[in-house]
């Protein structure tokens, strides 16, 4: 049987304001992506989801030819690209560039793929600084907690726990106006930006034939990470490639009015390498580092690679209505909500957390809003019939169930006995068990008197 | 092997070749034609950038920009930008604006302590009531991202339709500068509960100056 971790999932429904929450923040997403992709406001959606699906397959199924351009690209402007197998090698690429450069304090722009690999941990411990500086991961980074949600990291906080968290980890007197707890982490951080060493961002597109890096942000943060420190590393997973700087006009067109209904989002900057002869600012060195971590196993199946065309939009979040219960939280990787439920199981194996896939009414929303038309009800049933044929040795009684009705199916005369003596007989069976639980809620289905096969027979007759 | 070496064979075992081969060509890019009138770029920039909070001035001409920006500044410390067009404007030796920076530390220096950041804007795109920036040595990036106020005065010349005239227009903006940036409005956040803030980091405020006949 599948381990469902219920007691986890059930704290979480049984919490009315974290429920209230998360009903809110998603509805709100959901009302304003609809608006901004509209018939009236962007005609051109369903072709731009097409087109889009059609770069990515493209790009996914030539990901050695774009990553080699990619890389002479970035190196042609003046950057490094370091290809990178673990999050590992990629702590260990940091630590010894900023041991080379004497740095201490290391600033960050919001990122899943740091995410993925616990990059702020691994830095820690050999006592640098790193300090996120997105609000949301900010508050998140103070609260040790990882995020809710891809776009919203702390859509599950209030402002009054964000009052206590600042109180007792700054020092500053509680405030519980999000205004002015904004200026207090301004304050705090622009300090930071000034100071830090590195800049470390991840990516929302690399772009091969510019060797360039696309960042998407609403605060500024990533253009201060990118800008202020003398040093700029990019960590990206090399799905992330697209062919063309012009491709944008496809990616981001979506990309924003999915995730927050925003045509653009405030800032969209387009870095290759570090600053050129003549510009004024900007930093001095650049680099770029592709990350693999378990991508290439994910394009070994033709089907399953799809996930790999994913812009983390968080759009399938806000929709599905399993996310939209349980939060971001419940589920056992950093990505949540339908693409989490795809992704993890092809990165950690089906074995593991494999009630996953099964954890989805499988109604299709996630589908109709992804971007890139990733078919994630489709994969899902996939990683269910793996997770089944990963556990077809060990006895269950799903099993055993599949087994006997097997067998009733195939003998007639069993399965008209077995209706005969159901219809007879269910009425009296006391709902005790798991069956009570079952009929809590529901009505129990009723076998009629005379079988289809009997009545057929008694009309033939007559 | 190295890492390099080893990824670039498992994504090629991964995809059932032996080595790189050149893909089937791609279908040109998607770009939509912009379907409006010239003529009513202006407007639609003021609408766009309106919308999000920003406020649009459109002058006649150059010489009338510092009456207007005087009335911005109101006193207020400023830094500009080497654009030219700011100096076309007269902005060059106006009240307490701070120009001509060359060297990185002192302009980092006067833009952590600015009130205002001016600067111009090599296009901006009317859809989205974006100014677009790119990095050199007349455009530094700071300018328009540490001081809580920004200000940009474009030629109305410089107006386009939206992202994807601009990508027409810069097919690789990787080959004119390091960095490229397209400014929508104020910099903000909705991370706590929801609720929309501006100036989290970047300008809380953003105003335009358009100059119809430059």
């Amino acid at each position: 049987m599948l381990d469902v971790p219920m007691d986890r999932f059930n704290q979480t429904l049984d919490d009315p304001r974290l429920q209230a929450a998360i009903y809110s923040a998603t509805q709100r997403l959901i009302d304003h992506r609809a608006g901004a992709v509209a018939g009236d406001r962007l005609p051109d959606y369903q072709a731009l989801r097409t087109r889009a699906n059609e770069i990515k397959k493209h790009t996914i199924e030539n990901l050695d030819y774009y990553l080699e351009q990619l890389e002479s690209n970035v190196v042609a402007h003046g950057g490094q690209v370091v290809f990178c197998r673990t999050g590992d090698e990629v702590a260990d690429f940091v630590l010894d560039l900023a041991k080379k450069r004497n740095a201490r304090l290391i600033v960050k722009s919001k990122s899943m793929t740091t995410e993925e690999i616990h990059f702020n941990e691994h830095l820690e411990r050999h006592q640098l600084e790193t300090v996120e500086t997105d609000l949301g991961e900010y508050i998140l980074q103070l609260a040790h907690q990882r995020p809710y949600h891809i776009v919203a990291p702390a859509l599950h906080m209030t402002r009054y726990d964000v009052a206590d968290l600042f109180s007792n980890t700054l020092g500053v007197p509680k405030e519980v106006e999000p205004e002015n707890q904004t200026k207090i982490a301004r304050a705090t951080l622009r300090e930071k930006f000034l100071n830090a060493d590195i800049g470390v961002t991840g990516a929302n597109f690399l772009i091969a034939d510019s060797g360039a890096v696309v960042l998407v942000e609403n605060e500024g943060n990533a253009r201060l990470s990118t800008t202020a420190p003398k040093i700029h590393i990019a960590i990206a997973g090399i799905e992330k490639v697209i062919p063309r700087a012009q491709d944008l006009a496809v990616f981001l067109n979506l990309l924003g009015r999915s995730a927050t209904g925003q045509p653009l989002t405030v800032y969209t900057s387009f870095l290759s390498g570090p600053r050129r002869a003549g510009e004024i600012d900007g930093p001095d060195e650049f680099y770029l580092v592709l990350l693999d971590n378990g991508r290439t196993k994910l394009l070994r199946d033709p089907e399953k690679r799809q996930s790999l065309y994913c812009i983390r939009c968080g759009a399938c979040l806000n929709h599905c209505p399993v996310y939209r219960k349980i939060g971001g939280h419940n589920y056992p990787w950093v990505y949540s909500g339908p693409i989490g439920a795809i992704i993890t199981p092809q990165f950690h194996g089906v074995t593991q957390d494999s009630w996953l896939p099964f954890a989805s009414s499988l109604c299709g929303a996630c589908a109709e809003v992804c971007p890139v038309k990733i078919e994630i009800p489709r994969l899902l049933l996939k990683l269910r019939a793996e997770v089944t044929e990963a556990n077809r040795n060990k006895a269950s009684l799903e099993r055993w169930g599949f087994g006997a009705w097997a067998w009733v199916m195939t003998n007639p005369r069993i399965f008209r006995l077995l209706g005969y003596l159901g219809a007879k007989f269910w009425p009296m069976v006391p709902k005790i068990g798991p069956l009570r639980k079952w009929a809590r809620q529901r009505e129990l289905p009723r076998i009629a008197p005379k079988s289809f096969h009997t009545l057929w027979t008694e009309r033939r007759r007559s | 092997m190295t890492a390099r070496d080893q990824i670039l064979r498992d994504i090629r075992t991964a995809l059932g070749r032996a080595g790189c081969a050149s893909p089937a060509p791609l279908v040109a890019p998607l770009l939509r034609n912009p379907q409006m009138d010239r003529n009513l770029y202006v407007q639609l920039f003021v609408q766009s950038l309106e919308k999000l909070a920003g406020k649009v001035f459109v002058v006649p001409n150059p010489d009338a920009v510092p009456a207007v920006l005087g009335k911005l500044l109101d006193g207020k410390h400023a830094v500009a930008s080497n654009a030219p067009f700011l100096k076309t404007c007269g902005l060059e030796g106006f009240g307490p604006v701070q120009s001509g920076f060359t060297d990185r530390e002192a302009l980092r220096a006067a833009c952590a302590t600015a009130d205002v950041g001016i600067t111009s804007a090599d296009y901006a795109l009317a859809e989205t009531g974006s100014l677009v920036m790119l990095s050199g040595a007349e455009e530094a990036r700071l300018i328009s991202l540490l001081p809580p106020v920004h200000v940009a005065i474009i030629p109305r010349s410089r107006l386009l339709a939206n992202l994807d005239e601009l990508l027409a227009t810069i097919p690789k903006p990787a080959d004119q500068t390091s960095s490229m940036v397209l400014i929508t409005g104020p910099s903000r956040t909705a991370d706590i509960e929801q609720i929309l803030i501006r100036g989290v980091h970047g300008p809380g405020e953003v105003y335009a100056v358009i100059v119809e006949n430059a």
